[in-house]
């Protein structure tokens, strides 16, 4: 009789073949195009343009949006600066407290439509955009709401004061998350606001302007401007900004950087990432490979603070590597509003083709790669989760943000050496660390350059918690206590 | 026929553990206005119904301050949109007691922006308060504020409504439980505002309502051994001294508040949430091995 192959492996063929469970598209009220939102009202773009928002799941066309030029930007920055000057920086601070509550609870409201949106217009699995997205951004106007009025319990013996107009330009990855993060604290503190969308995930942002409509905000407070990098750029250089608040990719960052020296506008930049994971090999492993699967595939792995660099202590290389597999055949790839699915559509064509191009990178570099067996949808832009061994320290894929479902897996055999080989890297976000020994985790928490460090656990956000980077992953934090401190004269 | 409708009269009950239930007792007082008119039968609570209210307040507690902080925080800010929305009635019960129209309405909108004000420490105070300390050793050490338990409130005399909430706001936003003995000369709001709570998420038991005299009560809600606080806000020195006398029982932590005026802004702050907080430092190792610095 045959001995038959000792393997970790699952069977999954039949009973893993869920029906879909697709959410409803019918709660998204979505308009066939788009204005700027200046002074409180939807106004036609000067530039007479517009441009395509799709799904990229689907590729189909969902809306189209107003592209804003310089004079449009100007026009938002001009609101702002009246709506600070005439009324938002005398209002008392418990009333402005109380409209930023308004927004929180119309989010809440409004929260499936939200999520239905998000997913629609990003590609993010619904159950993320419907059990992460949506909730934790009202809460963070909660969190903000509350501090309006209590402002000088966080700065004692000072009386902090409000910039004035806050430029503010967010990604596509957690479009409505990120309007939270930046509006909620600049309003918190006095401050005025133009935000800015990233061009291909306006949607939500625009939504949030209705929201923020119905909670009767004084006109100019928000303004809520579309478009491209040239938007961003004229919001960066104009003139009449105090505070730029950035997120996005470390080479905009730098350039936004150079761009206002000599200015007296402040900043912060949260940038990319390279983040270590870290297994040790007196981790529970299975809770371990979760760590890995959620610090990676989250989001579709677009996140700047995914674990894409994971570091495995040789011992238990072997298993982990073989559960990390047999784990990611498990993860359904497909239709963002089917409630089953793991890992949703990449966002856009052309961080598709980013990802593909890193993919073909790694195999020239001569590391391994390996993907899930699973099926992906023909149409729409898709990536099979992909992990990649045999990967050098000196290796691309093992240096540079890919922002996709792609990891690149290095061994190690002591902590001195995986301290060094984690922090080699420009940047220095976030780091994940696996042991069962708590002394071990402090050691590692000591020793890592990062902004967040979460031990046995990954990917966790909270309003409470300070958020953001070491070294070129920017500065300055957003969340908690410490991310008032961006928004006032101190 | 006579058209003219006869008005339905409140019964104003105690509220225990989300309920309300008359005091086991069978006994009354009269609340009455500044002219001595009668304006209704208040439940005159005994030393019984003290004991079931703490026994309950005890047994909310374990839940209560299990609650993640932006949970109570949101329910403290359901409490306050209940309320706005029965302003009228408190209006209405203040000027029975003998506020004019505005007093009335001015001390209803700051009790709503008071519960707003504690709702938003709610996950923020421990943030103000707590600390990570520089031990010389290989120690990764801090302290954080946990609530202290159970506390029993005597309510200020002349604030029926402001009086009330001001002192109930900071010691439930900390994960505490309470009983609250009411406003004994103007009582109604309190027991109306024991309807704001009951319908507001709070659970049943985190905030117990009590009527009666002070006199008769408050030996007992200082000295009852399953209390972890007192809180008392008159100037009464005898009371003060018996309140901190009785405290001494079982070590009972007192916050005594004679001089704060509470339709004064000034008198809120986190520092009443922090009266009734406990503060624990946790030491835990770190790991000294290797020469690894951290270079980079």
């Amino acid at each position: 009789m045959a001995v038959k192959k000792n393997t970790l492996k699952l069977k999954f063929d039949s009973s893993r073949n869920l029906a879909p469970a697709l959410e409803s598209k019918s709660v998204a009220k979505i308009a066939e195009r788009y204005d700027l939102f200046i002074n409180g009202k939807f106004e036609k773009p000067s530039s007479k343009k517009y441009f395509d928002t799709i799904n990229p799941a689907s590729e189909e066309k969902l809306s189209s949006i107003a592209q804003a030029n310089a004079a449009d930007v100007n026009k938002a920055v001009v609101a702002a600066r009246n709506a600070y000057e005439k009324g938002w920086k005398k209002t008392s601070p418990k009333e402005r407290a109380k409209y930023i509550y308004r927004i929180a609870r119309i989010i809440q409201e409004r929260a499936r439509e939200l999520a239905v949106i998000e997913t629609l217009d990003g590609g993010k699995p619904i159950r993320e955009s419907r059990d992460f997205d949506v909730p934790t951004a009202a809460n963070h106007f909660f969190y903000y709401a509350g501090w309006a009025d209590k402002l000088e319990y966080a700065f004692p013996n000072r009386n902090p004061k409000p910039l004035g107009v806050a430029g503010q330009i967010i990604p596509w990855n957690f479009p409505l998350l990120m309007a939270a993060w930046k509006i909620a604290p600049a309003l918190a503190t006095g401050n005025t606001v133009v935000l800015k969308p990233a061009e291909t995930t306006s949607l939500t942002a625009l939504k949030l302007a209705e929201i923020i409509q119905e909670a009767d905000l004084p006109p100019g407070v928000v303004n809520i401007i579309t478009g491209a990098g040239a938007t961003g750029a004229a919001l960066v250089n104009h003139p009449d900004i105090n505070k730029i608040a950035f997120t996005g990719s470390t080479d905009v960052g730098k350039l936004i950087q150079k761009a206002i020296a000599g200015t007296n506008k402040k900043a912060t930049l949260e940038l990319g990432g390279k983040a270590a994971n870290i297994i040790f090999d007196d981790a529970p492993l299975d809770q371990a490979v979760e760590g890995i699967i959620n610090g990676i595939f989250f989001n579709q792995g677009h996140v700047c603070c995914a674990g894409s660099r994971l570091f495995v202590q040789e011992s238990v290389y072997k298993i982990v590597l073989q559960k990390l597999k047999d784990r990611m055949e498990t993860l359904i790839v497909g239709d963002p509003m089917d409630k089953n699915t793991d890992i949703g559509a990449i966002n856009s064509k052309q961080q598709l083709e980013v990802i593909n191009k890193y993919l073909k990178i790694g195999q020239q570099e001569g590391a391994e790669m390996f993907q899930s067996a699973c099926s992906i949808p023909k149409k729409g832009f898709y990536c099979r989760p992909t992990i990649f061994t045999n990967v050098a320290q000196s290796n691309r894929i093992a240096q540079e943000e890919i922002f996709g479902p792609v990891l690149s897996i290095q061994t190690f055999r002591t902590e001195d050496e995986v301290i060094e080989k984690a922090n080699n890297t420009p940047f220095g976000l976030s780091a994940g660390v696996w042991t069962d020994k708590g002394s071990k985790i402090f050691n590692m928490t000591s020793k890592l350059k990062a902004g967040v460090i979460w031990a046995n656990t990954y990917n966790k956000f909270d309003p409470t918690s300070p958020f953001g980077g070491f070294k070129e992953s920017g500065f300055g934090r957003e969340g908690g206590l410490h991310g008032l401190g961006a928004y006032l004269k101190v | 026929m006579s058209t003219k409708r006869l008005t339905v009269l409140k019964t104003y009950k105690i509220y225990i553990g989300g309920q309300f239930p008359r005091t086991e007792s069978g006994r009354y007082y009269t609340a009455t206005n500044a002219k001595g008119e009668h304006l209704a039968n208040m439940c005159l609570c005994s030393r019984k119904d003290v004991r079931d209210a703490i026994g309950t307040a005890r047994g909310a507690f374990g839940g209560w301050s299990a609650r993640s902080a932006f949970n109570r925080g949101q329910i403290l800010y359901r409490i306050a949109e209940m309320l706005e929305g029965r302003k009228a009635q408190f209006i209405e019960e203040l000027m029975l007691q003998g506020s004019n129209k505005a007093a009335a309405e001015n001390e209803v909108t700051l009790s709503i922006d008071r519960l707003i004000y504690y709702s938003g420490w709610c996950d923020k105070y421990q943030q103000i308060f707590s600390s990570v300390n520089p031990v010389a050793s290989s120690h990764f050490n801090f302290s954080a504020l946990e609530p202290m338990g159970v506390v029993t409130i005597v309510a200020p005399q002349q604030y029926s409504l402001i009086g009330l909430v001001s002192l109930m706001s900071p010691v439930i936003a900390g994960g505490n439980t309470c009983v609250i003995l009411a406003s004994e000369v103007k009582p109604l709001c309190s027991v109306t505002f024991a309807e704001v709570l009951n319908s507001s998420d709070l659970p049943g038991g985190v905030v117990n309502i009590l009527t009666g005299k002070v006199s008769e009560l408050l030996p007992h809600l200082s000295s009852h051994m399953d209390v972890n606080a007192v809180c008392y806000s008159e100037t009464n020195a005898t009371a003060i001294k018996m309140v901190k006398e009785n405290a001494s029982l079982n070590v009972k932590r007192t916050a005594i508040y004679e001089n704060e005026k509470w339709m004064d802004e000034k008198n809120q702050s986190p520092y009443y949430i922090n009266d009734f907080q406990e503060v624990k430092t946790t030491w835990h190792p770190i790991e000294n091995i290797g020469g690894a610095k951290a270079g980079y």
